[in-house]
C-alpha cells in the first residue's frame, strides 16, 4: 500500500502522470474492494435473520446460556486432545521420516524395504482414517490382548500415527526429490559416503522445504484427533456429543469448533507465514 | 411456533386451490391441436401428462380430505390422514423387531400401531421414516409427527423439543461379560465402583452412571450401542449400563459371553428413565397422543403390549 517512491501520498503535483494514474487505480480497487465486503456482511447480518427459521436455529445453534454452562467443560476435555496430539506428533515425525529414507534407498540388496515403504504409504493413504482407527482401535485389543495393553488411547493413537506418517512419508520424500542430482554428486566427490550425503547434504535442505507442508499436515492431525472420540476416548468431540444428547441442543459443538479455531486458525497462519519466507528465499 | 405451523398449512391449502384451478382451465381450454404434430407439441403434450397425474392426485386427496372423520388428530398430521413416525436407523430389537416397524412386532412398534388406532388411523394409514437422535432435534421442519426410539424425557431437552406422557418406564441394567463376574465383579456398588465403564453418549446413561454408580474410572464413551458391545468384547471397558430390554438383547444375543448383572429399578433414580415420543417443539398434535397414552394406560392395554414384548424384563436380581 506505502508507495514505493518518496512523493507523499496526496501531494497530486509531485506525482508522475504514471504514478498519479496508479494511485487512481489503486484507490478504485480498494473502494470496490471496501464497498462489495461491506455489501456481503451487510447481506449476511440482515438477511439470515429474516429467514423464518433463524429464531429456532439461533436457540439450538448459538444459545448463549447453553454455551457458558458447556463451554468449560469442553475447554477441560479439549486437554485430551492437546494430549492426544502431543505424543503422537513426535512419533509421526520420526515413523514419517524413517518410510521416507525406505524408499529412497538405493542399494539392490535392500530393495524390500523399499517395496515395504511404497506399499505402506499407498495403504494408509488409501484407507479413510476413521476406518483404521475402528479396524486397530477395536480389533487389535479383541486379539485378546491384557490391560493396559489394549487401551483405545494406546491403540487409537497408534492408527493416527500410521495414518499420517504414511502422509509425511511422502511429503519428506518429495522433499528429498527436491534436491537435484548433482548435490549428492558433488558430495560424492568430496568422497562423503551415502549415508553422510544423505545426513549432511540432502536432508537438512529437504527437510527445510517441506516444513510449512508438514504443518498443514499436523493442523489437520490436531483435528483429526477428534475421530478417536469414535473408540471411547472422552475428548472434545465427544464432550460435546454428550452436552448435545442431555440439552438437546447443537450449541456445544459451536462451542467445540471455536476452540479448535482458536488454535487452528494461529497454527495455519504460521505455515503460511514459512511459505512466503520460503518462497522468498528462493526466489 | 404454533402460528407458523398454520400458516404453512394456509400454504398448502392455497398450492391445492391453485393445481385444482389448473386442472380446471386444463378441462376448460385444452392446448390447441394442431400443436400436437411438433416438437413442442410433444413437450406440451408431455405437461399434459404430468398436470393430468397431478390432478388425478389432487382429486384423490380431496376425495380423502371429504372423507376425514372427526378424529382429534384431524389436520394436525403432516399428511392429511397419514401418520408419519419415525424411529431409529435402524430400529433396534426388542423395541422394533427386525427392523421391520410396519410389521407392528416389537414394544415400539406395537405401541405406535395402537396410538394410530386410538387417533383414529388405520394401520396402513401409518408411514414409518427412519431418523438419528440430531436429526429429531435439529431446528427446522421435521419430515415426522413423533419420533419413538427410547427417548428419554428430560427437563434439560424439554426446552428444546415437547416430549409426550411417558410410554415406558425402564429400569437401567449392567451389561457385563462372564469373563468379568468370574474376576470377582458383583452386583454391589462397591463392586461396580471399581469397574471400568462404557456408555453410549447419546443417552441417559452417563447422567445415570454418575448418579448411581460414579465409579472411580472416567467412563469410555461411543455413538452407538454396536461400538459400546465392540469395547466390551475387545476387553476395553467392563460394564456398561442400558435401559434393561435393551441390555436383556444385548447380553442374550450381541455380546459374547454377556451377563446382565443386575438393575437398577426406576424408582432408585431420583430422574427415572422414562420413554416419550419426541414432537416438534409446539406441535399441537401432541395433546392428542397424550389423551391416547392416557387412554391405553388406563384401559391396561400398553400393560399387555408389555407383557408381550418385553415379559422377559421380569426376574433380573436388583442391585442393593
Amino acid at each position: 500500500m506505502t508507495d514505493q517512491t518518496s512523493v507523499p501520498r496526496g501531494s497530486a503535483p509531485g506525482l508522475t502522470r504514471r504514478q498519479a494514474y496508479e494511485q487512481r487505480l489503486r484507490r478504485r480497487s480498494n473502494t470496490l474492494a471496501a464497498g462489495s465486503t461491506l455489501a456481503v456482511v451487510l447481506a449476511v447480518v440482515v438477511l439470515v435473520p429474516l429467514a423464518p427459521g433463524w429464531d429456532a436455529v439461533k436457540r439450538s445453534f448459538f444459545n448463549g446460556q447453553v454455551f457458558a454452562k458447556t463451554f468449560p467443560g469442553l475447554l477441560d476435555a479439549f486437554l485430551m486432545n492437546v494430549a492426544i496430539f502431543l505424543w503422537c506428533a513426535p512419533i509421526i515425525a520420526i515413523l514419517g521420516l524413517v518410510i521416507a529414507l525406505f524408499r529412497d534407498v538405493r542399494s539392490p540388496a535392500l530393495y524390500p524395504l523399499r517395496l515395504f515403504g511404497a506399499i505402506y504409504t499407498d495403504v494408509f493413504r488409501g484407507l479413510p482414517v476413521i476406518l483404521v482407527i475402528y479396524l486397530i482401535g477395536f480389533g487389535v485389543p479383541g486379539l485378546g490382548l491384557p490391560r493396559p495393553w489394549n487401551s483405545p488411547y494406546v491403540w487409537g493413537s497408534l492408527a493416527l500415527i500410521l495414518v499420517y506418517a504414511a502422509y509425511v512419508a511422502e511429503v519428506i520424500r518429495s522433499g528429498i526429490d527436491s534436491i537435484h542430482h548433482s548435490q549428492r554428486a558433488a558430495a560424492a566427490s568430496l568422497g562423503l559416503s551415502d549415508g553422510e550425503t544423505m545426513r549432511y547434504v540432502v536432508l537438512p535442505q529437504a527437510i527445510r522445504n517441506v516444513a510449512p507442508a508438514n504443518m498443514n499436515l499436523f493442523i489437520a492431525l490436531q483435528k483429526d484427533v477428534a475421530l478417536l472420540s469414535f473408540i471411547g476416548p472422552v475428548e472434545v468431540f465427544r464432550q460435546a456429543g454428550v452436552y448435545k444428547s442431555l440439552l438437546a441442543n447443537f450449541t456445544p459443538y459451536v462451542g467445540a469448533a471455536v476452540i479448535f479455531l482458536a488454535l487452528t486458525i494461529p497454527a495455519t497462519r504460521y505455515a503460511d507465514y514459512l511459505m512466503n519466507k520460503q518462497r522468498r528465499r528462493q526466489s | 411456533m404454533s402460528l407458523r405451523l398454520r400458516k404453512s398449512r394456509a400454504g398448502l391449502s392455497l398450492t391445492h386451490g391453485f393445481v385444482q384451478m389448473l386442472c380446471w382451465s386444463l378441462d376448460k381450454f385444452p392446448p390447441p391441436s394442431n400443436l400436437w404434430t411438433t416438437q413442442q407439441g410433444r413437450t406440451i403434450r408431455q405437461m399434459k401428462t404430468v398436470i393430468t397425474s397431478a390432478c388425478l392426485l389432487a382429486a384423490t386427496s380431496s376425495v380423502a380430505l371429504a372423507a376425514g372423520h372427526g378424529s382429534c388428530a384431524d389436520g394436525l398430521t403432516l399428511e392429511e390422514n397419514v401418520l408419519t413416525i419415525a424411529t431409529g436407523n435402524p430400529a433396534y430389537y426388542p423395541w422394533v423387531l427386525n427392523d421391520a416397524p410396519e410389521s407392528g412386532e416389537g414394544y415400539e412398534a406395537a405401541v405406535a400401531y395402537a396410538i394410530a388406532e386410538e387417533l383414529g388411523f388405520e394401520a396402513d394409514a401409518v408411514k414409518w421414516v427412519r431418523t438419528s437422535f440430531d436429526e429429531a432435534i435439529q431446528p427446522g421442519a421435521k419430515d415426522f409427527d413423533f419420533n419413538m426410539q427410547q427417548y428419554s424425557i428430560t427437563p434439560e431437552r424439554e426446552q428444546m423439543v415437547d416430549f409426550s406422557l411417558p410410554y415406558y418406564t425402564s429400569a437401567m441394567a449392567v451389561l457385563t461379560t462372564k469373563g468379568v463376574v468370574d474376576a470377582g465383579a458383583t452386583a454391589t456398588l462397591d463392586s461396580l465402583k471399581g469397574l471400568v465403564w462404557g456408555a453410549d453418549a447419546n443417552t441417559t446413561a452417563l447422567p445415570m452412571l454418575t448418579e448411581i454408580v460414579a465409579p472411580e474410572k472416567d467412563p469410555l464413551l461411543y455413538g452407538d450401542n454396536t461400538d459400546v458391545t465392540a469395547a466390551m468384547q475387545a476387553n476395553q471397558i467392563d460394564a456398561a449400563l442400558f435401559d434393561l430390554p435393551t441390555a436383556l438383547y444385548l447380553s442374550a444375543v450381541v455380546v459374547e459371553g454377556g451377563v446382565l448383572l443386575g438393575q437398577f429399578p426406576a424408582e432408585r433414580s431420583e430422574n427415572p428413565d422414562q420413554f416419550g415420543l419426541l414432537f416438534e417443539e409446539g406441535n399441537p398434535l401432541r395433546d392428542c397422543v397424550n389423551t391416547a397414552i392416557t387412554a391405553l394406560t388406563e384401559s391396561g392395554k400398553l400393560a399387555e403390549i408389555e407383557a408381550t414384548w418385553l415379559q422377559e424384563a421380569t426376574g433380573v436380581p436388583v442391585i442393593e
